[in-house]
């Protein structure tokens, strides 16, 4: 399974994801830059947290013309993986793969910790190798995650078990319905705000970030 | 033009006396550098070049009493940033820089560029930065909404820049007085890593070689941003916003990225690289210039110019943020502008290295400046200052010690853990990015901050700390008490300390009281950095930190960083088992002048805080650290701020453990006292022969960890027994409820 | 040339909450007559046309386009006068 990593002016958490899945999980991934208009010959794709183009006008908002967009685009109506974490989730959104919109976050700061969440639909193929329900901790680190969709697109997500994460007991940002991450109706696109590729090594805190990736390349492995 | 004032005019109405240059220093000039009168370009580079900011005129002397060489250190003070060698062909990189003023004009931009600024002083050494450090100094907050919202602006811009950067807040410190109400402290640190052999300096040499320019237009922002710096501080600067530059910490990271790739990838077309830092283009060319012996010839038309009519003066003053200034093989300009392009970045050739000796611009097609270019860099006047040791020292050493006096133990400790100085700074803390690159293994709130070195068996451990109550009661012993801080926080941690960085934090030099403390506390750290084998090597000096003519507390800050050679060693703070064995490292004496006990209880600091001993410290901390290396200790968690019993709170802070405590020889009073060079470590109880061998009679021990969340400490005259929840409240929550109060 | 501003805010229905804090602490200040602060941005656009229905249709696909998030915020735009 090869997997691209997309590079945007600002990414700043793509040489964790690189490192997550080429050193810890020793899968094939490799760095792709946003002027990329092809992504031919790869099985995933993989939109990392930082902050875009400064983030100066919304979160992600700038980055959803990078020239390597459309490919991106392609590769999700293509049934192939599309994972967005953080600025990635903000960035998906932002493109319209996924419902929605990420805010500031509601004590208008920044916050940095590690958060329980709760592993809501484990059917897809990021989340198999989680129990459905299971309690999980994986570090936040983003000033725009708030999540909110209107009362229809949540009536929509929910009936279509398109929420993969929940906050846990406590909602550090203020998301509506305590969302954390979602998928798109088919399962191959999934954003969420937490950062799973931080939680993949004992020495760093924790390792619940680690069956994400698994299923992921299993899934790989299988397609 | 161009020139505001012909050069008999400027010697006729003196307008360099407001730029912070003397008559005697122009007279000097005039007399004994040019022997011509100067143009109005050239007194106003010279008044930038000569100021305290760049020149350290003041201080000078004061520096070199400390010891900057050590068998590690491959790059002493000088350079962008100081060099340590960590083994395998690899250093860590490290300054800290003081942006006191501008945070306390704007606090959000002067955080967030007082950041950015030591970035560049790292990764123009061709490093790259990996964790930033943040030294704060308020204000009180009760009673206090403006210094709440300057604090939430510092925070939030200093977190802003690092989060936008990817570069992980490892910690550093907070503390409160109100010596900082008129005045805040900002001091930034960054760690860098790098392979030895990619070291970059920043020099211009050889003949035809291109100045080149890269990163953000030039524009009046910050425009003697430098003598700003260096001047007394007072309510009129509430007004001078325009001294104060805005960050873009977006434009930084492409920058970084950009000049990482061209040294890393490319150094044989580069010469030298440099930041531009305070004074702008002036100070980086003039100081490449002179690092390489060379002549310079910079043409002002080509600089990037982001507003219009700019005159020589401002092109070379402004302190417009997120650029550098490179010195380039002649013939590869084109290669480097590729590689800035890529970036979405201009580089501009702006000059050349020249013959001879002097440093010649032309604006507007008109030669504006043709000075000797040591002249702005080396030939300035140091001043010799006038000291007298204040009076109150003086009393102070021949006053009775004062000791603390209280009912309860327990209530005293509830109310230290809700002193904003010593309770827990997550509120701060969380609004940084402290795990983004994936290495940090001990995040803020601990003793140092922990990174490991990706593919390797190594970590860096790095902290900064600064004891400004013990320095205003006596700068020597209070300069040593800062270094033994770091010392027992980086050796908390499992590390051997290295090396340090500092930010000297001082009012006004020109007052003899102060330039005396100035040079005692430098002459207290140069003691210790001695006697710990930990080298200063890169600082920073902040002078004229006074409001309406009150100085703060004499601040130096020290910035360390240690080596952990195996992460199978790195040492928690926290206590991780039941039954394991609690020690006490160091002597406990009656030590409260400076104290937060004192503070609290008296409202006001006093006294003399007692003079350590550094061989004896050094000795047992050598051997702690071994026992470390040698698997003998499950935790160590320094003393400081409050002393033992407010460690041995946090220890079991965040845990599940409690502590039972025995100090039936300890008069209750002591569970408060600040004597240096202490920690509390708990060792297995398979490991206690081993380790008291190892350590001797500079450990006791105190107690045990238990099962149940309660901490209870037996002393000669009282007995302290507290549930541990209760406690962990007040610490976690004195900061946010201080933010939200009204009053 | 036709100078346009764009105002971009929370859609009413969004809860804003840098507005509620503003609001929050302009209350505190003694102003309770203050029931609620609206926090926006607006992009002054220069455009390189004359014809101000064009310039209009112009400047309202670049926000619909980029400037604006329909998920949560909302637009209005006016023609600035010429000085």
């Amino acid at each position: 399974m090869k997997i691209a990593i997309v590079v945007f002016p600002g990414s700043n958490c793509d040489i964790d994801m690189y490192e997550a899945l080429n050193t810890v999980c020793h899968a094939e991934a490799e760095y792709v830059s946003y002027r990329t208009k092809k992504l031919d010959g790869f099985d995933a794709v993989i939109l990392p947290g930082g902050f875009s183009y400064g983030d100066y006008l919304r979160a992600g908002a700038i980055a959803q013309f990078a020239p390597v967009i459309p490919a991106i685009r392609k590769m999700a109506q293509d049934g192939k993986l599309v994972l967005g974490v953080c600025n990635g989730f903000q960035i998906l959104t932002e493109m319209g793969l996924l419902p929605g919109a990420l805010k500031r976050n509601n004590s208008l700061q920044f916050i940095c910790e590690t958060v329980k969440l709760q592993v809501k639909n484990n059917q897809i193929p990021f989340t198999t190798e989680y129990d459905q329900d299971q309690i999980i901790d994986i570090p936040i680190a983003h000033g725009e995650g708030n999540y909110y969709a209107d009362d229809a697109t949540l009536a929509e997500l929910e009936k279509n078990n398109q929420i993969v994460f929940e906050y846990y007991q406590h909602n550090p940002n203020g998301s509506v319905k305590n969302i954390a991450g979602i998928c798109n109706k088919e399962g191959n696109v999934l954003g969420m705000m937490p950062h799973p590729e931080r939680a993949v090594e004992e020495v760093l805190g924790g390792t619940d970030g680690l069956p994400l990736f698994k299923s992921f390349l299993k899934s790989g492995v299988l397609a | 033009m161009k020139q505001a004032m012909t050069p008999e005019e400027i010697k006729e109405e003196k307008p360099y006396l407001d730029w912070s240059l003397t008559e005697h220093e122009y007279d000097y000039i005039c007399d004994k550098l040019l022997k011509r009168l100067p143009n109005y370009t050239e007194i106003g580079l010279f008044s930038a070049m000569w100021s305290e900011h760049c020149s350290y005129k003041k201080s000078k002397p004061v520096l070199r009493l400390f010891p900057t060489k050590g068998k590690r250190v491959v790059q002493g003070p000088g350079e962008g940033a100081g060099v340590v060698d960590i083994d395998d062909g690899q250093a860590v990189v490290f300054k800290a820089e003081s942006h006191n003023h501008p945070t306390t004009v704007e606090p959000y931009q002067g955080a967030a560029t007082g950041v950015g600024g030591i970035l560049r002083d790292v990764f123009s050494m061709g490093a790259r930065p990996v964790a930033i450090l943040d030294s704060l100094h308020f204000g009180e907050l009760k009673n206090n909404p403006t210094m709440r919202y300057k604090m939430e602006e510092t925070i939030r811009g200093v977190g802003d820049y690092g989060n936008c950067m990817g570069i992980p807040n490892l910690g550093g410190e907070t503390t409160f007085d109100s010596c900082y109400n008129g005045n805040i402290l900002l001091n930034a640190m960054c760690v860098g890593l790098m392979n030895i052999k990619d070291m970059e300096h920043g020099k211009a040499v050889g003949l035809g070689n291109s100045i080149m320019y890269v990163g953000a237009k030039t524009g009046r922002d910050g425009i003697h941003g430098a003598t700003f710096a260096s001047a007394d501080f007072s309510k009129e600067h509430e007004t001078q916003r325009s001294a104060v530059q805005v960050g873009d910490p977006f434009m930084e990271k492409l920058l970084m990225e950009a000049c990482l790739k061209l040294i890393l990838k490319h150094r044989d077309w580069l010469v030298g690289i440099q930041d531009m830092g305070a004074a702008g283009i002036v100070s980086s060319s003039a100081e490449m210039a002179t690092e390489g012996n060379a002549g310079m010839k910079l043409n002002l038309d080509l600089v990037p110019q982001r507003e219009p009519n700019m005159s020589a003066y401002e092109i070379m003053l402004s302190e417009s943020q997120e650029r550098m200034l490179l010195c380039v093989k002649k013939g590869h300009e084109e290669d480097v502008k590729k590689i800035f392009k890529d970036y979405n970045l201009d580089a501009v050739t702006i000059g050349r290295v020249i013959e001879g000796e002097n440093y010649v611009l032309y604006h507007e097609g008109e030669q504006v400046c043709d000075i000797p270019v040591r002249s702005l860099t080396e030939d300035v006047l140091e001043e010799p200052s006038k000291e007298i040791k204040p009076q109150y020292i003086i009393d102070a050493e021949k006053m009775p010690a004062w000791r603390p006096s209280f009912e309860s133990s327990g209530e005293t400790l509830k109310r230290l853990l809700n002193q904003p100085t010593i309770a827990n700074d997550q509120f701060i803390t969380q609004q940084y990015d402290s795990q983004v690159r994936t290495n940090t293994i001990v995040k803020p709130g601990s003793d140092a901050g922990v990174l490991r070195i990706r593919h390797t068996k190594k970590a860096v451990a790095m902290c900064t700390d600064t004891n400004g109550r013990f320095v205003y009661l006596n700068p020597k012993i209070g300069g040593q008490r800062s270094v033994i801080e770091s010392v027992c926080n980086i050796v908390a941690s499992g590390a051997k300390p290295l090396a340090i960085t500092d930010c000297l934090n001082y009012g006004d030099p020109n007052d003899p009281e102060i330039f005396w403390g100035l040079r005692e506390s430098c002459q207290g750290i140069a003691d210790a950095c001695r006697i710990f084998e930990t080298p200063v090597v890169s600082g920073n000096v902040s002078l004229y930190n006074e409001n309406d003519g009150q100085a703060i507390y004499p601040s130096p800050m020290i910035g360390m960083v240690g080596l952990i050679k195996n992460t199978d060693y790195v040492i928690p703070m926290h206590v991780q088992e039941a039954d394991d064995i609690v020690y006490l490292v160091g002597k406990t004496t009656a030590d409260f002048a400076g104290s937060e006990v004192q503070k609290m209880l008296q409202g006001k600091i006093s006294g003399l805080p007692e003079a350590p001993n550094l061989e004896v410290i050094h000795d047992y901390l050598k051997n702690l650290h071994k026992a470390m290396t040698q698997g003998l200790v499950t935790s160590a968690h320094d003393l400081s701020e409050g002393g033992l019993a407010v460690s041995l709170a946090e220890s079991v802070f965040d845990t599940e453990f409690g502590l039972n405590i025995n100090l039936s020889e300890f008069d209750k009073t002591l569970l408060f006292s600040e004597t240096p060079g202490r920690l509390i470590v708990s060792v297995k109880p398979e490991n206690k022969s081993a380790f008291e061998s190892l350590l001797g009679s500079a450990v006791q021990e105190i107690g045990r960890v238990t099962d149940q969340r309660k901490l209870s400490i037996k002393l000669a005259n009282d007995e302290l027994n507290t549930d541990v929840a209760s406690l962990e409240k007040i610490w976690k929550e004195s900061i946010s409820c201080l933010m939200k109060s009204k009053a | 040339m036709t100078t346009i501003r764009i105002y971009v805010t929370y859609k009413p229905s969004v809860f804003d909450p840098q507005g509620a804090a503003i609001t929050d602490s302009v209350n505190s200040l003694g102003h309770q007559e203050v029931k609620n602060i609206v926090v926006g941005k607006f992009f002054d656009i220069k455009l390189d046309e004359d014809d101000q229905d064009k310039a209009k249709q112009d400047v309202k696909e670049i926000a619909e386009a980029l400037l604006v998030n329909f998920n949560m915020e909302t637009y209005r735009l006016k023609v600035l006068e010429e000085n």
